[in-house]
């Protein structure tokens, strides 16, 4: 049987606030699923109720079938995750801390050893197998969680922000190692459309607790991306409303986003002008522009999809 | 690794593994020294007075005199110490530390993790427990060589039996909040003030017996050292034609095995009823 993730009318709602509402999501197959969205759109609230660390006000989670509530322990056997940088018991040392998932999963002892070498090896964390986790950077620690997926061989793997607290070598080597998990379900929640764009073959977006789409990033770029062109122009200055009216009348442009204080995300038509003549009417404003990059077309459909950040 | 080779692992052997390497971080952390430590002042400063000062009450009667004095004040402080010290944040820290968010989402019961940590605190406390037991039985030897009284070994069982009730109160503590601190400072205040100002109001002021009072249980911990066992209710008459009667209550040893009995299962639902409710929310 294909691993599987699937949620069923899933609720969460704390008092009057509700955090997810009624999300119906159901993935099949061996792939890596992006889980898109803006800062309480209810991505880890949906992650933390998959893996029984929350339960769901109605619904259910079902991981390879098995409703989470109902049978935990069979739900999580084939199941591993980073949920919100987890912190090891501080006093052991990586391999005792592995070594303890290892016997709580099931893994045979004549296995443990090499096993936790392996994955040791694989987050560059072998130097530090036997020195004492309390010690370690945040960076090191979540090497140590990203190590602790790869145990025992799992069918599904959740990741909630798997890059967070990692340096710019330890994004690219998670990225690397998310890559090389090709034969299992990888549900990986990111801001980082780029990464998402580089490791996953799907995406799953949500917004205010509700699944706006979910499909290739091939299809979700065609939907919702525009036919237009998009740049990303980054200035010296922060954009104020002035200047994005400004460039908002420049020939060509059919809309402006602010993607942060000082970036603005430029689309234009094609047919009206072309992307170096828009580049140069830009630059012509005399406002600052520094760079002007390409924008990817999942950004585009996120910011067409999602209107706003909270 | 294919998935015939793994094996299904069950609730008891969980129980055995989050023990393990629970115990294994209690016994590396600082505070278990801190603990030691502590134990090594109390039962240095007694050493010291009592072999300076010879004080009757220590050193005047026989063996048991000597344990009373020592053991029997000091034994029920240790407890509620070390119950505090260990599982004051036991399950609170999971959260607040965020280890719960490496260990829970696992195939294990949380049933499993919580008798897991509370067996790895109840050893940890034991030792330190343990420790001033040998501590004051070396004193004892010194100034009554040879003579160990039996009443000196109930009460250090007695003393164990009150650990495990303690133990099972701060875990429910450490169950209720999510801020280490404080189920660590509502176990300390609980079990040292609160329970002993109302078994005093009770007994002294009111003339009921403190019967729902964990520390009252426990006073059968020092009690037993006394020959022959005190009365289980002693009235003092004071003031002008002593119109006043003050009442004080001394728990017997089945009623304060039972009483504690109560508490440790009582305590161990709550906390459990608890710890599977609570939510890892941010």
């Amino acid at each position: 049987m294909a691993p599987s993730i699937e949620t069923r009318q899933l609720t969460k709602s704390y008092g009057q606030f509700t955090a997810l509402s009624g999300l119906d999501l159901n993935i099949q197959g061996t792939k890596c699923v992006g889980f898109l969205g803006p800062n309480g759109a209810g991505k880890t609230t949906t992650m933390k109720i998959l893996t029984g660390l929350i339960r769901a006000t109605e619904g259910t989670a079902l991981i390879n079938g098995v409703d989470v509530v109902k049978d935990k322990k069979a739900a999580m056997a084939s199941c591993t995750t980073i949920i919100e940088t987890p912190e090891i018991y501080p006093s052991l040392t990586p391999k005792e801390a592995l070594s303890m998932l290892c016997e709580i999963r099931g893994v045979p002892r004549q296995e443990r050893s090499k096993t936790i070498d392996e994955v040791l090896a694989r987050v560059k964390m072998s130097e530090w197998a036997d020195k004492k986790v309390g010690g370690f950077s945040k960076g090191m620690k979540q090497r140590v969680n990203v190590a602790s997926t790869l145990l025992s061989d799992p069918e599904v793997i959740i990741l909630d922000e798997p890059s967070s607290g990692l340096d710019p070598r330890g994004m690219s080597e998670v990225r690397d190692i998310v890559m090389s998990l090709k034969d299992r379900l990888v549900f990986m929640s990111s801001h980082l459309l780029a990464e998402v764009t580089e490791v996953c073959q799907e995406v799953a977006m949500i917004d205010h607790g509700k699944l706006l789409v979910y499909d290739t990033i091939e299809n979700v770029t065609a939907k919702f991306a525009g036919g237009g062109g998009a740049v990303e122009v980054s200035f010296a200055g922060d954009v104020d409303e002035p200047l994005r009216a400004r460039v908002s009348k420049l020939p060509g442009v059919t809309s402006t986003t602010k993607s942060n204080d000082r970036h603005l995300i430029v689309k234009f038509d094609p047919a009206a002008v072309t992307q170096d003549k828009l580049l140069e009417s830009v630059a012509g404003l005399k406002a600052g522009a520094l760079t002007f990059t390409r924008a990817s077309g999942l950004e585009d459909a996120y910011l067409s999809l999602i209107k706003e950040t909270l | 690794m294919s998935d015939e080779s793994k094996s299904v692992v069950g609730s008891l052997a969980h129980v055995g593994i989050t023990a393990k390497y629970n115990f294994l971080n209690y016994f590396r952390a600082r505070r278990f020294y801190v603990m030691l430590a502590i134990i090594v002042i109390i039962t240095g400063l007694l050493t010291t007075l009592v072999g300076y000062y010879r004080p009757p009450s220590f050193v005047g009667g026989d063996a048991l005199g000597f344990y009373g004095a020592g053991w029997g004040s000091f034994a029920s402080f240790v407890v509620v110490l070390s119950a505090a010290f260990f599982g004051g944040d036991a399950i609170s820290g999971e959260f607040q530390n965020r280890t719960g968010y490496f260990l829970v989402p696992n195939p294990i019961r949380r049933s499993a993790i919580y008798v897991g940590k509370w067996l790895a605190a109840l050893a940890a406390s034991t030792i330190i427990l343990g420790v001033f037991a040998l501590a004051m039985l070396a004193n004892g030897l010194f100034y009554f060589p040879g003579s160990i009284p039996w009443e000196f070994v109930e009460s250090f069982a007695f003393a164990w039996v009150y650990l495990v009730a303690a133990m099972s109160l701060a875990f429910a503590f450490s169950s209720l909040f999510k801020s280490s601190s404080i189920s660590i400072l509502m176990s300390v205040i609980l079990l040292l003030f609160v329970f002993n100002v109302i078994d005093t109001v009770a007994s002294l002021v009111a003339g009921i017996e403190p019967w729902f009072s964990i520390t009252y249980a426990a006073g059968i911990i020092s009690d037993v050292l006394n020959v022959p066992y005190p009365a289980h209710k002693v009235v003092t008459s004071l003031g002008a034609g002593r119109r006043f009667t003050l009442a004080q209550f001394h728990a017997t040893i089945p009623e304060g095995l039972l009483i504690l009995g109560v508490y440790f299962v009582v305590m161990a639902v709550l906390g459990l009823v608890l710890f599977e409710r609570k939510e890892f929310t941010s």
